[in-house]
């Protein structure tokens, strides 16, 4: 069946800013225009919203297989379409570890059966994410993987963390770190900083993460392969890599949507919701990212969404599992970014889209193009709404922002050609 | 009794308090001493309210302490000690304090070793919460019966020079200690080993010092904190001999702060380690008086919140 989606205003690199219609067919966009007009195509008026390049989160957990009680393919990729996400990319850290071709196999066959977008598999860089034997890339590269991380686990081991560069460069697919030398960070849960000094808990300092930034980025300028630091937190860490950007060395960042919104402050209640990794920094910490996203620094934003169930994580600050969901509060502290001031509105879908879409190699995403696959993420930057439990479509809700008014809502997400999510009242 | 500056219904934390709610602990606090210097020592102040005593660490002096101050205001008191446990198997500690709250309690004293746990738990049940130490959070009674001693003695804080000695990064009674002592006036000095000393503790407006010598210059009041052997394990120090000829107060180190110096520790006190017996022993230590002040303060505590707040 045919769509055609009227007159919304498109922001997308390589298109005039403006309102236009779109045609799209079998999954593709087979013209973009003024007027256009199509007897047999479903009309959805888009008149005065923000038609953006599907977004692309680089960086969830989906928990599937291992712990589909906090969350699974189908919940996650629901509330990525609802958040407006056309594509999620989800970590290795499942149970059992996506280290071989079976288990990526799995993943993207279960994705096919009952995901609403597309749900794209990081396989591990080693064995059980143990940071010392390197997976079978080659096979799950060919079930469908884009990408290798041991996310959650920095690769300790230089020598690991060099042949993995190398070895994935036959591939030409990114290893995403998770900087932190876990030999400092040690048994810390908050930042150590004022919410430390203060909290009396356990600090982690910002310096375990930029050490092992700049190690990491020490050997991609060594191997000259694809590296993509995840979760970027820290001013220190921003410099390290706007540094070696200087030197043109190819890397990437992200950054996720809490570590802009909030800052330290917020452990004060200490509230579980609060708890993740790396911690919530400091303001200095904060403007620096801020500085970062907007001279480019940072690439792009990625939820790092890691579901835990209310038994896990509904007890003892010290106690709880890092992480925080995100997938659907994401495009709201983009909006917030952009009416803040601290982004334009045409860094978005180079933030959210394009640059995600060149890392993971998808060649057909990131802008919006004839004949380009049709993942589509269309917005209403005004609306208002409150982030209540019982619009939560993930199994879990360790949210921080929960009871939080915020602004702007996906109205309609399209991943390639299909209606994922579709609210006709927004 | 006045009861004008105290309408909270938890005690979680002194960092919150102003300076007159703190006074108003004091002022009441001077009663109940009175109260118990009586031969029968016991007011109706809180009969028919129950008070629990929620132990997930090991603690005699203050579970006691917050026994006999609910005792004597009448309340009924219950105490449970349970194991506080990262894993998840069995009961959980909101579970525990739901099954406490179902069995009526008005007031729930916890001693947690997660900081943190008494707001946790505040947001969550009806009962009033009362925090007899999270952690290295805080433990504001002791801060508050610190600050009775002190006043008995000295008559007046502001203006004091008080040096807090020992591992400032694990203790909840320095956090407390700092808040306390700085919004009544006194200027605070910290003392210690910097692997045991808070990354920006200047931000709380303390001096912060690694010389004995220097950090006890002109001051007032010592305060030594109990130091722990397994900190040695966190390659915090090498041993608690070394700690201890660095950072004991002893009758020689004692004499670099003022003539008329007093000494005081919350306890338990490692003799011969942190402290010397021939100081802690000595008519410069405060440290019995801080524990007989200790059941009037949690007296004052219990009734202030039990009070009604229309």
């Amino acid at each position: 069946m045919k769509l055609l989606l009227k007159k919304g205003r498109i922001i997308s690199p390589g298109i005039k800013d403006g309102e236009y219609d779109i045609l799209i067919e079998n999954g593709r966009i087979i013209r973009i225009g003024k007027g256009i007009s199509e007897k047999k195509a479903r009309v959805i008026n888009l008149r005065g919203l923000l038609t953006f390049p599907g977004f692309i989160d680089i960086h969830t957990h989906l928990r599937d297989p291992g712990w589909e009680y906090k969350e699974d393919i189908e919940s996650g990729s629901k509330a990525g379409a609802w958040g407006g996400f056309t594509a999620i990319v989800c970590m290795a850290n499942t149970n059992p570890v996506n280290d071989n071709p079976s288990v990526t196999r799995y993943i993207r066959e279960k994705a096919k059966e009952v995901a609403v977008i597309k749900v794209l598999p990081v396989g591990a860089v080693t064995k059980g994410l143990k940071g010392e034997e390197l997976s079978e890339m080659g096979g799950m590269f060919k079930e469908g993987a884009v990408a290798f991380s041991d996310d959650g686990n920095y690769i300790q081991n230089s020598t690991v963390m060099r042949r993995a560069l190398e070895y994935s460069g036959i591939f030409d697919l990114p290893i995403i770190s998770h900087p932190e030398d876990t030999t400092l960070s040690g048994e810390g849960v908050v930042n150590e900083g004022i919410s430390s000094l203060i909290s009396g808990m356990k600090g982690i300092p910002s310096e375990s993460e930029e050490i092992a930034a700049f190690r990491d980025a020490t050997l991609c300028a060594l191997t000259g392969r694809k590296l993509h630091l995840t979760h970027i937190s820290s001013k220190g860490s921003v410099e390290i890599i706007r540094n070696f950007k200087k030197k043109k060395v190819k890397l990437t960042c992200d950054v996720t949507p809490h570590h802009l919104f909030f800052t330290e402050k917020e452990v004060f209640k200490f509230n579980p919701n609060f708890k993740m990794k790396p911690p919530l920094r400091s303001e200095e910490d904060r403007n620096a990212l801020f500085k970062g996203l907007a001279d480019g620094t940072i690439d792009m934003i990625a939820t790092d969404h890691a579901p835990h169930d209310k038994a896990s994580k509904e007890v003892e600050f010290n106690f709880a599992p890092f992480g925080v969901i995100g997938l659907q509060t994401a495009l709201s502290v983009v909006i917030w970014l952009w009416k803040d001031g601290i982004i334009n509105l045409h860094d978005i879908p180079v933030k959210c889209s394009l640059n995600p879409a060149k890392l993971l190699g998808l060649k057909d995403c990131g802008v919006i193009k004839e004949k380009r696959v049709a993942s589509i993420t269309v917005v209403n930057p005004d609306v208002r709404w409150t982030f209540t439990e019982d619009l939560i479509l993930s199994k879990s809700s360790n949210s921080p922002f929960l009871g939080m008014k915020l602004k702007g809502r996906a109205v309609l997400t399209i991943s390639e050609g299909r209606i994922a999510y579709y609210d006709e009242k927004l | 009794m006045s009861k004008v500056h105290f309408k909270r219904k938890h005690l979680l934390e002194i960092k919150s308090l102003s300076k007159e709610e703190i006074e108003t602990i004091i002022e009441t606090a001077r009663s109940m001493r009175e109260v118990l210097s009586r031969p029968i020592k016991k007011v109706p102040a809180l009969r028919g309210k129950t008070v629990v005593n929620l132990f997930f660490e090991p603690s005699t002096r203050t579970r006691t302490s917050f026994e006999l101050a609910a005792k004597s205001l009448s309340a009924d008191v219950v105490n449970f000690a349970a194991q506080a446990s990262s894993v998840v198997k069995g009961e959980t500690l909101l579970d525990t304090v739901k099954n406490i709250e179902a069995m009526n309690a008005d007031i729930i004293v916890i001693r947690h070793s997660a900081e943190g746990s008494p707001h946790f738990l505040a947001e969550r049940t009806k009962a009033s919460i009362v925090n007899a130490g999270d952690g290295a959070h805080e433990h504001p009674t002791q801060a508050l019966l610190d600050l009775l001693t002190l006043l008995d003695h000295k008559k007046r804080v502001d203006g004091l020079l008080i040096a807090i000695v020992g591992d400032i990064l694990h203790s909840r009674v320095a956090r407390s200690g700092i808040y306390c002592w700085k919004k009544m006036g006194a200027h605070v000095r910290v003392v210690g080993p910097p692997t045991l000393m808070p990354r920006f503790i200047e931000e709380l407006g303390v001096e912060v010092y690694s010389d004995l010598k220097e950090g006890l210059k002109d001051v007032d009041v010592i305060y030594t904190l109990r130091i722990q052997l397994e900190r040695q394990k966190g390659s915090f120090f090498p041993n608690l001999s070394e700690y201890s000829s660095i950072y004991a107060i002893t009758p020689e180190t004692i004499k670099y702060a003022k003539k008329d110096a007093v000494v005081m520790h919350p306890g338990p006190v490692n003799r011969d380690v942190e402290l010397f017996a021939e100081v802690a022993d000595s008519s410069r230590s405060l440290i019995l008086n801080q524990v007989t002040n200790g059941v009037a303060v949690r007296m004052a505590v219990l009734y202030l919140i039990a009070g009604e707040r229309k």
